[in-house]
């Protein structure tokens, strides 16, 4: 049996669709899980993500806070958005005994999810405030919904 | 797209009763130093002007209304923000007046300066051969 590239492909692409449809299901059972990075356990689910659309465009936000903007790398090709970067940690200064709780955690993360929209990579906008990213994927012109008027006679 | 045939809000109309218990309770990093206990609590979407950090009587408090950018109709989500809180009992005695707030990326650090009469004091042992 030959081994084919594209069924490999294929199989990915199919896990990535199924972590994007895990969308809003009880997951969040821990208390801080909600928003904490769980290393393991966050693994390929952070950031956590909200995907909303209008006419034109397709916005994804991500919770995300402490993340130092500069290592934010963010990528489109065509509709397979990634988004990579670390949350930094605590200075190395502060020992392990000087911990009362430690809850927050730390690291580099990606996270990669098909829109299933075809977006104009070249005009994607990235704002990051108060620990939200926000990036707006304008939709390539075969995307956008065409009204249509319905002629009365 | 998508037919939405499900009212998106269902929230109840009946004011919820425990406003505590409809919160968000933010991840926290307590630390010592020397001088003073470092709280350090993700709290994503709360701007800067819309945290409030209180101490009263060794209990620290820390409020919040987390805001999204919410654009456009929802197609998925994984998270929704309220109002975060959180409480925590100060075992050290803290110096109330010099406690100082910072807020950055949705991140608060909070500095609680120890009072001088908790600070451990260095004693020299002194060996005489």
């Amino acid at each position: 049996m030959t081994w084919s590239f594209f069924d490999e492909v294929d199989a990915l692409r199919g896990e990535v669709e199924h972590a994007f449809e895990d969308f809003g299901v009880g997951r969040w059972n821990r208390p801080f899980s909600r928003i904490s990075f769980l290393p393991g356990v966050a693994a390929r689910a952070y950031p956590l993500l909200n995907v909303s659309e209008d006419h034109g465009n397709v916005y994804v936000e991500a919770l995300a806070p402490g993340v130092d903007p500069e290592s934010l790398d963010i990528t489109v090709v065509q509709d397979v958005l990634r988004i990579a970067g670390e949350k930094p940690p605590i200075s190395e200064d502060v020992t392990l005994e000087a911990f009362h709780r430690n809850e927050r955690g730390s690291g580099k993360f990606v996270r990669t999810i098909t829109l299933k929209t075809p977006v104009d990579a070249d005009k994607v906008r990235a704002d990051y405030q108060n620990g939200l990213l926000l990036l707006t994927l304008p939709k390539s012109e075969i995307a956008k919904p065409k009204q249509i008027t319905v002629n009365v006679s | 797209m998508n037919e939405r045939t499900i009212p998106e809000k269902t929230e109840s109309k009946v004011p919820a009763t425990r406003e505590e218990s409809r919160v968000l309770v933010p991840p926290v990093d307590i630390f010592e130093t020397p001088d003073a206990l470092v709280v350090i609590a993700d709290l994503p979407g709360v701007a800067k002007d819309a945290v409030e950090v209180r101490v009263e009587n060794d209990l620290l408090t820390i409020k919040g209304a987390g805001k999204r950018f919410d654009k456009g109709d929802s197609i998925g989500h994984e998270f929704e923000l309220r109002e975060y809180y959180r409480q925590f009992r100060l075992g050290e005695r803290i110096d109330q007046d010099k406690i100082a707030a910072d807020m950055k990326h949705g991140v608060l650090t909070i500095q609680l300066p120890k009072v001088e009469l908790v600070k451990p004091k260095r004693i020299e042992v002194k060996v005489e051969s």
